[in-house]
């Protein structure tokens, strides 16, 4: 039995029929396209499929598209505006945040919630916050840099 | 994940009714340990009904000298209330342990006492505080509630509405973490009232357990070294699994009981 959803994806309203059971990662990735948020463990842990909802982060491959009626999802996609990268983009690509790139995208995304509602962590803090968010390539020091960095960038315009 | 239907009421009897008229249906809170479990095919009920509609299961209030959460309040609802922050601190500093700060903005407080992992955080601060769990039908004492292994005293079709936390004098809350999943290898939370001391173990046994005789000596004196070898010798049927054999868990119960005293008295 198929339910229909509507919420706003990246600023466009999406409308759609789907199965309960669809996760709201594979509604992003096979519904609409949107194959930047990853599935990466698939059970909640790795952090590769970070999406805003409402403003909040959350692990979209454990929760359901059918959940998400009226919400305002943000993915990796809807950060940059147009060819102008958003400074966590910058700031990974300047600090070397990633090698393989897998997990960048949920790095990006949880980070940026960490500076909406703490605009200058510290180093402990941004290394807490990206405690579900797991990298194999970088050993972190590099996505801690670039998130901090983003902060200054954006702290100062 | 086997088909299942999906209701989303706004008004707890709507909800109540749907799992009455269909024992195979689920309530669904958060989602953090069901939609995984629905993938696992551990679980495969017929309909899921989603509690996040329902406003009167929401909300963070001061009912006399008790903390009142609504069961659907998310970890990081609770982690940064000011109210519970203030009135107490150690269940703020708990929630904002669990897991990491995406599944704290999904995950509630209902969903989790109501699942009972073994491992969980809340089933701790719900025994040590003797917290009141509110159902749909009745009160049910913190130290009655959890019954096993991921069983609990809620009956089929009975949900839990809110959870009432008595303030205490002085509480901590240390657990000592799987370095993977934060789960509670083993979990103390340690709660003063007046003179009496309640001190309740999670992540330890199959269910969370109080250390009766340790809180006898701790009325008597408080302070983390009367908590001495003999807790680790008066401990039995522990879990033991890849995470920590059962004799390590003993060890860690002594050594985390003693810093959660440690806490509560700088706390206080």
């Amino acid at each position: 039995m198929r339910h229909s959803v509507r919420m706003t994806v990246n600023g466009a309203p999406v409308s759609a029929e789907v199965e309960p059971r669809t996760l709201l990662v594979d509604f992003l990735r096979q519904h609409l396209k949107l194959t930047g948020t990853h599935v990466g463990c698939d059970t909640s842990q790795c952090g590769a499929c970070v999406v805003h909802v409402d403003g909040r982060s959350l692990k979209s491959c454990t929760a359901l598209a059918v959940q998400m009626q009226g919400a305002e999802i943000v993915t990796i996609e809807g950060l940059a505006r147009g060819d102008e990268l958003h400074p966590l983009q910058a700031a990974f690509r300047d600090c070397h945040g990633l090698q393989c790139g897998f997990c960048t995208p949920g790095m990006i995304m949880s980070g940026a919630a960490l500076l909406t509602h703490n605009p200058d962590p510290t180093e402990d803090e941004v290394r807490d916050w990206l405690e579900g968010n797991i990298c194999r390539c970088t050993g972190y020091h590099n996505i801690v840099r670039a998130v901090r960095a983003a902060a200054a960038v954006i702290n100062a315009a | 994940m086997r088909a299942f239907d999906y209701r989303r009421p706004a008004a707890l009897a709507e909800a109540l009714a749907l799992l009455d008229a269909d024992p195979e249906a689920a309530p669904l809170a958060g989602g953090m340990t069901l939609i995984p479990t629905l993938k696992q095919r551990l679980a495969g009920p017929s309909m899921l009904v989603d509690l996040s509609g329902i406003a009167a299961l929401k909300g963070i209030a001061r009912e006399g000298g008790a903390i009142r959460l609504g069961a659907m309040t998310t970890h990081a609802e609770v982690s940064g209330s000011s109210l519970v922050r203030k009135a107490i601190p150690a269940l703020a500093a708990l929630a904002e342990g669990i897991g990491d700060p995406h599944v704290r903005n999904r995950g509630t407080i209902g969903g989790s006492v109501a699942n009972a992992d073994p491992a969980a955080d809340y089933p701790a601060a719900v025994v040590a505080l003797n917290a009141t769990v509110i159902t749909s039908r009745r009160d049910i004492a913190g130290d009655d509630f959890f019954t096993g292994l991921f069983e609990t005293a809620l009956q089929p079709g009975e949900l839990i509405t809110a959870l009432g936390f008595p303030i205490p004098d002085a509480a901590a809350y240390v657990k000592f973490p799987n370095p993977a999943s934060r789960y509670a290898t083993v979990g103390v939370f340690v709660a003063r009232f007046g003179g009496e001391v309640r001190m309740a173990v999670t992540g330890a046994a199959a269910s969370v357990f109080r250390l009766i005789v340790t809180e006898a000596a701790l009325e008597q004196r408080f302070s983390p070294d009367v908590i001495g070898e003999e807790v680790e010798a008066a401990l039995d049927a522990l879990n033991a699994d890849g995470h920590a054999p059962a004799d390590y868990r003993a060890h860690l119960v002594a050594v985390i009981a003693r810093r959660a005293v440690a806490a509560c008295l700088s706390a206080s």
